[in-house]
């Protein structure tokens, strides 16, 4: 087993959020306690609803914010702001939206070589061309596509550029963020086959944001499932999928849709919504949509524990 | 006689670089209490055939149809006053951008109680009464609160809640649903489904369900159209439709999903969807199809039979779903 190229321990990020002009700022807990290891070559899922803070996790891993508490390692150093300049060009980010994340009057050659001239400005302009020129080919695009305007390709096409501009200054680390929700079916696999294959080739560690769980399934090797800020389930995949413990786990599991027609399986029906990160739970955060609910649940918060495969709760499902 | 009947629908637009066809020929029936799934990539035409029903397309739109009729009455042949009876209280549809679709205006209770004031006639006090036991519906918490707000003051899911609730104000008899859970997570999604399907249940509601998500249509749907840039290529019952298709671009989509992957690397279909300006001249498929033959490349396909899924292909796959009988060739002309 390689060296762990991200270590994040009690990760936590909380925002104040000013109520008015009397009341004191209330605290939104984005993310608390998140701790993971990640090697080269591996991709780790971060699943969850909208608001459970995968997207939160994301901008912490990526640099673009500060964790409010817990220690975050990117290739053993500790992540600092005197550090995020250095760290920034080994980590890239993907975004969902390969429409608004590519700037339409900058033709494929500038975004491609933004990331050079701001990073390696001694660089000449003949080996920015043909870094660019290169990552263009390495994501199966062709040497025409080079002097293209955004809006005259497809989606499909989109993200690839997205990954072409991710790979620029040759990253460790890749984080994904829903990277293929806004495409077509079709094209969706095509994404996925070129991430696996760049993965292989270039020994890229992936943070795969999203919530498509059959996704997630098919391409990931660990899987952390995130509720409400806070992680309730985390292990290997096959082991997660295959016998999920916690009981959101499983009803996330449940609810997602499968393509095979009249297998009548029966859902399990969560009732209510999520919580308002504001309001401060005490014990359990799936507590009020739990059916496995105990007086312990309500009264104190369950830790994960567990090991390779750890949960948080104190009734899991067997 | 099926509630909603749809022959031969074609739908062109005026672009600036000429005619621009978006759905061809085009065949829906819907009967009463039905579910029917219409699935297809982006720019494959299945919003617009169903605009197209609704009355709902720009003026740059030429909707051609040999039939279109609701009940037995032909939507094109009555006056747009009546039409706009229909629209909205028999027929009613929930649109994909819950966030587009709702009017910033005026608030999420006033634009609900519009459509009780229009069509049934209620009066204030019933109409708010409608209007919560809607709310408890699809499942919005303190339905008396958001009454009072605003599109912008919601989640995306919670418009899309309200989007719904409005379509099923007045209990229409077909409901389209254009992507109506692509914004929501999955544990709402799920609710909404099977409120949808409760809706069915209760009132004999026809359900036409437009979607992308192939887990949504196995899991809800009894009969599954598929369309491709356009055309309806396949139309089968939906155990079928996932247990032994016969339009080529059905299998390679069925075998695009991870689910059913077997290895890491998931077989893709090649290449794009065809646009305005490259559109083949014979089977809209041919381009990215494994199995096209010469014959396709020239002549368009015409739908098969229903014990052939209506598939649009001159070389529909055989049972083992990898290979194809021979094409064959036509003594016409």
């Amino acid at each position: 087993m390689s060296e762990q190229i991200v270590t994040a321990r009690n990760l936590a990020r909380h925002y104040e959020v000013k109520q008015g002009f009397l009341s004191a700022p209330a605290t939104v807990r984005a993310l608390s306690d998140v701790s993971f290891d990640l090697r080269p070559g591996q991709t780790l899922a971060v699943v969850g609803e909208s608001g459970c803070g995968k997207s939160t996790l994301a901008r912490l891993v990526t640099m673009i914010e500060e964790p409010t508490g817990g220690e975050l390692r990117i290739k053993g150093e500790a992540v600092t702001r005197d550090h995020w300049a250095s760290l920034r060009s080994s980590v890239q980010i993907v975004f969902q939206d390969p429409y608004g994340s590519l700037n339409p009057r900058q033709r494929i050659s500038t975004i491609l070589q933004e990331p050079l001239k701001i990073n390696r400005p001694d660089m000449s302009a003949e080996e920015r061309d043909r870094l660019a020129r290169e990552k263009l080919a390495l994501v199966g695009l062709r040497p025409e596509h080079y002097d293209r305007f955004p809006h005259m390709f497809s989606g499909g096409q989109r993200q690839r550029i997205s990954i072409a501009r991710a790979l620029m200054l040759d990253p460790a680390i890749l984080v994904l963020d829903e990277p293929i929700s806004a495409l077509d079916v079709s094209i969706q696999s095509q994404i996925l086959n070129l991430l696996v294959e760049l993965q292989e080739r270039l020994g890229l560690a992936y943070l795969f944001i999203s919530h498509d769980l059959s996704v997630v399934r098919h391409f990931c090797d660990d899987v952390i499932v995130m509720y409400l800020g806070r992680v309730v389930e985390q292990g290997p995949s096959k082991e997660v999928f295959a016998n999920p413990r916690h009981p959101y786990t499983k009803a996330l599991i449940s609810a997602t849709p499968r393509a095979v027609p009249g297998s009548g399986r029966k859902r399990i029906k969560l009732q209510g919504e999520l919580p308002s990160p504001m309001d401060l739970i005490e014990g359990c955060p799936f507590a009020p949509r739990c059916w496995r609910v105990t007086d312990q649940c309500r009264k104190s918060r369950p830790e994960l524990s567990g090991g390779a495969h750890g949960i948080a709760c104190y009734n899991p499902e067997d | 006689m099926s509630l909603l009947e749809v022959r031969n629908l074609t739908v062109e637009f005026a672009t600036s670089a000429g005619q621009f066809r978006a759905v061809e020929g085009v065949d829906v029936t819907l009967d009463k209490g039905e579910v029917l799934a219409i699935v297809g990539e982006s720019g494959s035409g299945k919003s617009v055939s169903m605009l197209a029903v609704m009355g709902l397309l720009p003026w740059t739109a030429t909707i051609t149809a040999d039939r279109m009729a609701f009940e037995g009455r032909d939507l094109r042949e009555i006056t747009p006053a009546e039409r706009r009876k229909i629209i909205g209280k028999d027929i009613a549809m929930i649109f994909q951008e819950p966030m587009s679709s709702l009017n910033p205006c005026f608030t999420v209770g006033f634009q609900i109680k519009e459509a009780l004031r229009q069509h049934l006639g209620l009066d204030r006090k019933a109409r708010h009464n409608r209007a919560i036991e809607l709310f408890e519906q699809v499942g919005i918490p303190a339905p008396e609160k958001r009454l009072n707000v605003f599109p912008h003051q919601m989640s995306g899911g919670m418009n899309q809640r309200v989007m719904i609730a409005m379509a099923i104000a007045c209990n229409p008899k077909v409901l389209i649903a254009d992507e109506p859970t692509t914004a929501l997570d999955v544990t709402i999604q799920a609710q909404i489904l099977d409120l949808l399907l409760e809706l069915r249940e209760k009132n004999g509601m026809a359900l036409a369900l437009i979607t992308h998500d192939m887990g949504v249509v196995a899991e809800t749907a009894e009969r599954v159209a598929v369309h491709y840039a356009g055309q309806k290529v396949e139309e089968q019952p939906v155990a079928g439709l996932f247990g032994r298709p016969y339009h080529p671009y059905t299998a390679a989509l069925l075998a695009a999903l991870p689910e059913r992957a077997t290895s890491r690397i998931l077989p893709t279909i090649p290449g794009v969807v065809p646009g305005q300006f490259d559109r083949p001249a014979g089977c809209l498929f041919a381009p990215r199809c494994a199995h096209a033959s010469a014959i396709c490349q020239t002549r368009p396909p015409l739908p098969r039979g229903a014990d052939e899924g209506h598939a649009r292909c001159h070389t529909p796959l055989l049972p083992d779903g990898k290979t194809v009988a021979a094409p064959i060739e036509e003594v016409s002309q």
